[in-house]
């Protein structure tokens, strides 16, 4: 199991303010395409910097990636390597590309022998691994996403699957068509619902050459929506997450929602 | 040795200058490319459009890029280096594009002699001129100049450029 997304989960399982988990990303080489071979290659790592691959990868077990005609596409050339996991992506189509890693998971902490346990894994895994009179049981559920858009040509509507379960964004201006001096509107929905009120953050890459994050807090609207302001051009980190009781399986006290954008603003 | 450059120049300066002037057209572009003096020189891709008060484009007027290269559409990888041209028109174009397209430009002022066919799908208004030009392993400059559509006497409107454009001017006559 690996074991930094047990420390990550556990993280946000243990504290759910989000300051104190690492930074899940995707960092694609850019976003915007032409030409007759257009090829993305792309970054997937946990780190506290942004946007630098020093501390664990980004697992691709779950990477999923929708083409412009909505039919899903196998990355080329994916390997986890010590601090970050690497694809590559050829943009056969004209269009928007969504690529996304998702995660919906249970996530169980016990006491035992003086030891505390921490297991993550899914409904059927639990049946056999956890153990039924656990001390101390704790079992929270955990849906992540964390995605990036590119376009090779036109922007088309992004044709990634939605998910009525967790945090998902909707854009209402176009991922790839944000530029510094304007401002985009995007629509965060939890459970298929406008996420109203949801604490939206938003950080501009290359953090270690600042002395500050220097990030942006948003809320969003009764609509669930926000609009960010982009002063500066640059890859942006954009996360949003929660955390209710609003539980599917039985065992399990609370539920952490997360959701990861990055996105690239470019100059006027 | 000098001299006789200052005169070739002179000449082709003169000379580019009068065959505009000899152009019929409502509406003349003359852009200059700098001559740059760097180690590794590639000619810039640039882009002419005139857009409305909403950014929209009104009209492309020309777009110099790698036209011909070891395979077809080579060049358009770097299209998007031009990237407010790319966002307001090209990524919608299916390039090359008749009337469009042409070949990157050297060093030197180049006139754009802008055709009655584009001109007579130019409602009465206010727009602006864009030139924009992104060279390989250079730089980015855009360019606009603000002008009203039609003119009643022949008007002369100027802007220059500070690294990857020299002088722009747009010249409209009735």
């Amino acid at each position: 199991m690996p074991r930094f997304v047990l420390a990550a989960i556990a993280m946000i399982a243990l504290f759910p303010a989000t300051t104190f988990a690492h930074k899940f990303w995707l960092l694609p080489s850019q976003t915007v395409f032409s030409g007759n071979e257009p090829l993305v290659t792309v970054d997937a790592a946990v780190s506290n910097d942004l946007f630098y691959f020093n501390h664990h990868p980004l697992r691709l077990d779950n990477l999923v990636i929708s083409a412009p005609d909505g039919t899903q596409v196998e990355p080329e050339n994916a390997t986890t390597l010590r601090y970050r996991s690497v694809f590559d992506v050829p943009l056969a189509q004209q269009g928007t590309y969504q690529i996304g890693i998702f995660y919906d998971g249970l996530f169980a902490t016990w006491q035992e022998n003086d030891r505390r346990r921490r297991w993550r894994g899914t409904e059927e895994t639990f049946k056999t691994e956890v153990p039924k009179d656990a001390d101390g049981l704790r079992v929270s559920e955990s849906i992540s996403r964390v995605e990036t858009f590119v376009t090779n040509g036109a922007p088309t509507d992004p044709a990634g699957k939605s998910s009525d379960r967790g945090l998902v964004m909707v854009p209402v201006t176009h991922p790839n068509d944000l530029y510094a001096g304007e401002s985009a509107r995007f629509r965060f929905l939890l459970d298929g619902k406008p996420a109203k009120d949801l604490e939206v953050v938003a950080i501009k890459g290359g953090t270690r050459y600042r002395n500050a994050q220097d990030e942006m807090k948003l809320k969003t609207d009764s609509n669930g929506e926000v609009a960010i302001s982009w002063t500066e051009p640059g890859m942006y980190w954009i996360e949003a997450s929660s955390s209710d009781e609003k539980t599917t399986f039985p065992q399990a006290s609370a539920r952490y929602l997360t959701y990861v954008a990055t996105l690239e603003v470019l100059p006027q | 040795m000098k001299k006789f450059w200052l005169l070739a120049l002179l000449a082709v300066t003169c000379g580019s200058l009068l065959a505009a002037d000899r152009s019929d057209s409502r509406m003349l572009v003359t852009v200059e490319i700098p001559r740059l003096r760097v180690s590794e020189y590639h000619r810039p891709y640039v882009a002419f459009w005139i857009q409305d008060q909403k950014r929209q484009v009104a009209a492309n007027l020309a777009v110099w890029y790698q036209i011909n290269g070891p395979e077809e559409k080579f060049g358009n990888k770097w299209l998007p280096d031009l990237r407010q041209w790319w966002r307001r028109s090209g990524r919608g174009l299916d390039m090359p594009v008749d009337g469009i397209s042409g070949a990157t430009r050297p060093a030197g002022r180049h006139t754009i002699a802008v055709s009655d066919l584009k001109l007579d799908d130019l409602p009465p208004g206010k727009y602006t001129l864009m030139v924009e030009a992104a060279r390989e392993v250079g730089g980015r400059e855009l360019l606009s100049i603000d002008f009203t559509w039609p003119v009643t006497s022949p008007t002369t409107l100027e802007a220059s450029g500070e690294s990857e454009l020299g002088d722009l001017t747009l010249t409209l006559r009735p």
